[in-house]
């Protein structure tokens, strides 16, 4: 474990629940079939988007809240838009500047929104495990937007389905290899991508200095650890370069900056080593040239647009989802 | 409870018959098949609405264009239809605007989804006309709707339900009429 760090729970894989699928606050409860279904929604969705009138009724009269306690700009954004394309009403909350700053708890923030009537709730915040304790305290649906360093769903969904798309025949993740490059330890977008990506069938290395690459990762099956980039990357359909969260970092983490760039930036001759087709992401925002290079970031490989472009989709086959069936 | 069959409403031939009339008389009603297109709702209007470009195709210099509708996301009774329903894929793959639109379904029942129909459509564009064709109106109208071109009217009760078979969907041709016990 990591000098200073908390542990991160591991979550373990439940039996499908055949009824109503209720949060989505990681994967644990969720099944590849029932992934692949929301990825052919998403597709409708994308279509939507396309037309001279972007917008469907399909959530008319239920409400959205999204609760961000932390920052965020394409993530909520991407949420707001995602809930105002199928007609569903948003209240937005920040937690700079409402009660909370006077002092009011998490649960007194969430009965007031609840006498609201939010149907669902958009939940990020910087402490592990609060979408899950919101998720007791209401009878609305949670979707985790980012929990501290243990989930973010939505952006595992955007950023696998942003790959199955860039294949012309695509014929799934079995035997496909995502690398993903960076602050592994500080990384909730890591921690999802490597349990969704698994769950489908594909094989993940998370790859990063020794300080930010956590051993215990290593027990999520079909996942490997490797500090060295090159071996790492060598046959890989998918390279994702992580953010240096260097704002969570402890100090004596990493040398300096200069020295990750040196040994772990995403370049154009890394990706030499990689598969032939393989394709370049970064869940953003990107530090050009420190994480990735800046003109490997403006190449065709590079789907770092895509991915933005496909949060809004991925997110209206989610509230889609969870939301049909409540009324 | 499975549905127990009461009558066959319409045999292969009779399916064949309704929908060579349907084409003549969508011929007849907008003098010709110029800008007349075909939108089937999914599953089975679609393959009503292929079938019905093709025999207008028949006798008319030209063949009209096809498109296929998805009106799950329009829909105002999810709940009652699925806990999770499925979205096809919408295919209109023409611009609508000023087109002469023929709605194509199997059976007319509540005319909800025709409703939910016409809001698909009109968010694709302006149609200078859409017009409503059904394999089978069985009554029990929820919504002021009503069908241009039917193939066959069968007064139903409410506890009775129309099944459609084509042989696209189905691997034959025949309409039933089928009745739940309570």
């Amino acid at each position: 474990m990591i000098p200073g760090s908390t542990a991160v729970a591991i979550p373990q894989r439940e039996p499908v629940s055949k009824g109503p699928r209720k949060n989505l606050l990681d994967f644990a409860d969720w099944s590849s079939e029932e992934v692949i279904r929301l990825f052919e929604t998403a597709d409708v969705m994308a279509q939507v988007l396309t037309r001279t009138i972007k917008k469907v009724p399909a959530l008319q009269g239920f409400s959205v809240g999204l609760l961000f306690f932390e920052n965020s700009t394409r993530t909520r954004l991407s949420f707001e838009r995602a809930a105002r394309a199928q007609s569903a009403d948003v209240m937005n909350f920040a937690s700079g500047g409402s009660s909370m700053s006077k002092g009011e708890s998490l649960k007194d923030t969430l009965r007031t929104l609840d006498a609201m009537q939010a149907d669902l709730y958009v939940v990020r915040h910087h402490a592990s495990g609060v979408p899950h304790q919101l998720s007791r305290w209401t009878d609305a649906v949670v979707v985790n937007a980012g929990d501290g360093r243990r989930a973010h769903p939505t952006q595992a969904l955007l950023d696998a389905y942003t790959f199955r798309n860039s294949f012309p025949g695509f014929d799934g993740f079995a035997g496909k290899k995502l690398t993903i490059v960076g602050d592994i330890a500080h990384s909730r977008v890591a921690r999802s991508n490597a349990e969704l990506w698994t769950m489908l069938g594909g094989e993940v290395v998370l790859c990063g200095p020794a300080t930010l690459l956590p051993p215990e990762l290593a027990e999520l099956p079909g996942v490997k650890l490797n500090a060295r980039l090159d071996e790492a990357i060598e046959g890989a359909h998918a390279i994702m370069a992580l953010r240096l969260q260097l704002e969570r970092m402890r100090p004596g983490l990493l040398p300096s900056a200069a020295e990750y760039a040196a040994r772990y930036q995403i370049t154009e001759r890394i990706v030499a080593g990689a598969h032939p087709d393989a394709v370049v992401m970064h869940p953003g925002p990107m530090n050009r040239d420190l994480e990735i290079e800046g003109r490997l970031a403006d190449s065709p490989r590079a789907l770092v647009e895509k991915q933005v472009a496909n949060g809004v989709p991925v997110r209206m086959a989610v509230l889609y989802s969870l939301l049909v069936g409540k009324r | 409870m499975e549905p127990v069959h009461k009558a066959e409403l319409m045999s292969s031939e009779e399916v064949s018959r309704a929908l060579t009339r349907i084409a003549h008389e969508i011929v007849e009603r907008n003098k010709g098949a110029e800008r007349v297109a075909l939108v089937g709702v999914h599953t089975r209007g679609v393959p009503i609405a292929s079938r019905l470009a093709e025999l207008i195709s028949g006798f008319e210099d030209t063949t009209p264009q096809v498109g296929k509708l998805d009106i799950t996301l329009y829909r105002d009774d999810l709940t009652e239809i699925a806990l999770q329903p499925i979205v096809k894929r919408t295919e209109v793959d023409f611009d609508v605007h000023g087109m002469r639109i023929v709605l194509c379904d199997d059976v007319l029942f509540t005319g909800r989804t025709a409703r939910a129909a016409l809001d698909a459509l009109i968010d694709m564009g302006r149609p200078q006309v859409i017009q409503y064709a059904v394999l089978v109106d069985r009554g029990h109208r929820e919504l002021p709707i009503r069908a241009d071109y039917v193939g066959k009217n069968v007064p139903t009760s409410r506890a009775e339900v129309v099944k459609v078979k084509l042989t696209e969907t189905d691997g034959e041709d025949r309409v039933d009429l089928l009745e739940v016990k309570r």
